[in-house]
């Protein structure tokens, strides 16, 4: 039987298992949703913006390891979803999305509603597709699917022009597909396995240091049982929270700009440094000249350009983080090599001495809430199980320290690329792919009004999530950085005229509390998250000055941290500690 | 350092686009970019030339690489190999330097192609530095216009870059 093209769509999802689609209709998408009318395979979720349509879809793929789908219409439909696009580019996540085009004859014409998609989104992208021919289609998805959930993931986008999705052709969705140009690594070397694991074996003060690809790749337990099989510290990256259970006592924390002391020292001083997963980001590494010395550095990364990239790797590994940790743990194992424990616990005592700094303790006796409180009694209300979607700012940064990951999938956050305005959407994706679980939305009062007309959506769909909103009427991390780096010229940072949120909430027909005294903080939250049926936008009025510590400056050093100056107020604002 | 990269690319419309595009994203040299159509059909022929520090080259190569586009590639500078280029230059040829020119084109090996009263147009293949050294040879001659080809490589011996 023949179908039209945009039956072809539909059907090619289907058979793909998509369950969900994020969309936006407009004219040359219109084929594709008469074809949506027509079939239940599918849910396909409105959107309120195609930013959010992104960004719910980028969630969703976070939260489940599924490639998230999105449709949007050309043009403006198009420029919408770059920025979501591009969050999903920088954070490797793998995501699908549709595009409708003028019909092809009038391409290049400056048509009405007319870019040039596939030129604007190639940057940010891992392949993009025009198709050209009805009877490519179905091939095109299958391999847009394959390309954005293989080897490094990815958002692929596929440019669909009018007039193919009213052409019909013969449908049959392939099996399998076949790229002649892209065939990702999975295993490992075994010599360059053999020599990573020598050096291990033989360090003092070894340190992991492991990131998304981590999650990206389901590699938490081969990761947990190297890590506790040899018995060394481990830290996370931002993208890599909840890659290895944050309540162990192997943990360090978070590193980087906002990490701990403990784990930004242990980078320092380390003398072989195990890296998965990871791209020695800038905010990770701070001034490369004094990135960690004395160290000799094995990475494994299932994207060759990004080994030796940034830094100097004695010993590269490409390959799936998962299959080339297990074949290390194999060959650990084989040595029947179990002396290390011991043999590193002048380490051990050494970092045990940086985490008697209590670099993340802040000031429990406030009188006005201390954001930092508020995601503590968060992860008490939810025992750490909730699914947390956070925006772009300090009170991300406080989630990630203060919320403890033990599981992975749980922390979705805009790293690579900060997208303000990520969270709500993203909470939505979330709870679309885990509709039974407790899902919140970490966010700043700058943060959720770039994408407020979601709670729209969350009316339409019945998302019950939990937004966590921490008000302190500035952009805060916009003011950390004008008061430490600006003599405090609070340059457009103030945050006036702000809604009500209460109201606010209440006008799309959701439930809002303010909370401005910190004794009804837990039980503010407690209770919101009893109510399994409906959103609670909790607005906790918080202190205004409270800073994100412990920081390392740009350009500085991992051995050049700020730590948060005492309580007292007698010590300069920042104290260096190198 | 000056390195020839060769790669064979799918022959689809965004291919170049998404090369060239990777070079100015990045911050990479270009020194020449070549491109033409293959026995096979579905295939493109490119020949970079970039320089840069090793780490650059082996970041270029890997970002190639990774391009879904790019079937191989090979760094031609890596091993033995030919590198040529096509050169066309119209000189202004009247009295005294009709003949000298012809004859600094015989040396160089290169032949005219086109003949006006005034003018020589002079074909003339090489490495790089040949033709650097015929432009530099022809001294104070009138040169009027030069197109180059772009370099093209290929590995000496039996080394091939094919599917
Ligand atoms: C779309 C976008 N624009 C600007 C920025 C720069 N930026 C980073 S954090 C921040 C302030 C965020 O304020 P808020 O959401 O209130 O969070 P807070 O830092 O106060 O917790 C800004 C403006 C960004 N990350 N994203």
């Amino acid at each position: 039987m023949k179908l039209t093209g945009a039956e072809i769509v539909v059907a090619s999802l289907r058979d793909e298992g998509v369950k969900h689609i994020f969309g936006y209709p407009g004219g040359a998408a219109l084929h594709i949703y008469d074809a949506l009318y027509k079939q239940d395979a599918l849910q396909h979720v409105l959107v309120r913006h195609e930013q959010g349509a992104t960004h719910a879809a980028d969630g969703y793929a976070r939260a489940s390891g599924k490639p998230g789908v999105v449709l949007v219409t050309s043009g403006p439909g198009v420029t919408n979803a770059v920025t979501g696009i591009a969050t999903a580019f920088m954070d490797s996540i793998p995501m699908v999305v549709l595009t409708a085009q003028v019909p092809t004859g009038l391409i290049g014409d400056d048509a009405f509603q007319e870019v040039d998609t596939v030129g604007i989104t190639r940057p940010c992208v891992k392949h993009n597709f025009l198709v050209k021919r009805v009877e490519d289609l179905a091939l095109t998805i299958k391999k847009a699917f394959f390309i954005a959930s293989s080897g490094r993931p990815g958002p692929v986008v596929i440019d669909i022009p009018k007039d193919i999705t009213a052409e019909t052709t013969d449908y049959s969705y392939p099996e399998t597909v076949d790229i002649r140009s892209y065939a990702p690594v999975c295993k490992g070397h075994p010599k360059q396995i053999a020599r990573a694991v020598d050096l291990l074996l033989d360090s003092s003060r070894p340190c992991i240091y492991t990131g998304g690809g981590i999650i990206q790749g389901g590699a938490e337990r081969e990761l947990t049982s190297l890590v506790r099989t040899l018995g060394f510290p481990c830290t996370n990256t931002l993208m890599g929270l909840g890659g290895y259970p944050s309540s162990d006592p192997l943990f360090l924390g978070m590193l980087g700009m906002h990490g701990t002391y403990e784990a930004n020292m242990a980078m320092y001083e380390c003398d072989v440094m195990l890296a998965v997963g990871v791209r020695f980001d800038d905010r990770v590494t701070g001034d490369l000249k004094k990135f960690s010395p004395n160290s000799t550095i094995i990475h494994v990364d299932v994207d060759p350009s990004s080994i030796g990239k940034n830094v100097h790797v004695e010993v590269p590994i490409v390959g799936e983080a998962g299959p080339v940790l297990a074949a290390m743990l194999e060959r650990i194992r084989s040595l029947k090599r179990d002396d290390k424990p011991v043999a590193i616990s002048k380490w051990w005592e050494k970092i045990d001495h940086w985490r008697s700094y209590r670099s993340l303790d802040y000031d429990r006796q406030s009188e006005v809430i201390k954001p930092q409180y508020v995601i503590e009694s968060l992860y008490k209300a939810t025992k750490g199980e909730a699914y947390v979607a956070s925006d772009v700012g300090q009170h991300q940064m406080w989630a990630a320290q203060y919320y403890g990951f033990d599981n992975t999938r749980r922390w979705i956050n805009s790293g690579g690329l900060g997208t303000m305005g990520f969270g709500l959407p993203a909470a939505m994706g979330v709870q679309l792919a885990h509709p039974d679980s407790d899902v919140a939305c970490v966010t700043g009062e700058a943060s959720i009004i770039m994408c407020i007309q979601e709670l729209s959506t969350c009316k339409q769909y019945d998302l019950p999530i939990k937004i966590i909103n921490l008000n302190n009427r500035y952009m805060g991390m916009v003011r950390q950085w004008q008061e430490f780096f600006y003599d405090r010229r609070y340059s457009h940072s103030y945050m006036d005229a702000l809604p009500d949120f209460v109201n606010l909430a209440e006008s799309f027909g959701h439930s809002g509390v303010r909370v401005d005294a910190p004794g009804d903080v837990e039980p503010a939250i407690k209770e919101a998250f009893s109510q399994k049926d409906r959103l609670i936008f909790l607005d906790f009025i918080t202190d205004q000055s409270e800073n994100v510590y412990p920081m390392i400056a740009s350009g500085a050093g991992h051995n050049e941290m700020h730590l948060k100056p005492s309580s007292s107020g007698e010590v300069p604002l920042e104290r260096e500690l190198a | 350092m000056r390195r020839i990269i060769s790669l064979l690319v799918e022959n689809e419309a965004g291919a170049l686009s998404r090369i060239a595009g990777l070079f100015s994203a990045r911050g990479y040299n270009i020194e020449s970019l070549t491109v033409a159509p293959t026995e096979d059909e579905t295939l493109s022929r490119m020949t970079i030339v970039t320089y840069g520090s090793d780490q650059i080259i082996e970041q270029i190569t890997k970002q190639l690489n990774k391009l879904i586009d790019v079937v191989r590639l090979v760094d031609l500078t890596e091993g033995r190999h030919i590198e040529r280029e096509l050169m066309l230059l119209k000189v202004t040829a009247e009295r005294d330097y009709r003949e000298e020119i012809k004859r600094l084109s015989d040396i160089f090996r290169g032949r005219i192609v086109d003949v006006t009263d005034k003018t020589y147009t002079i074909e003339i293949t090489g490495p790089v530095g040949k033709l650097d050294a015929f432009i530099e040879a022809l001294g104070d001659a009138d040169v009027i216009e030069v197109v180059r080809s772009g370099v093209s490589g290929i590995a000496r011996g039996e080394r091939a870059l094919r599917l």
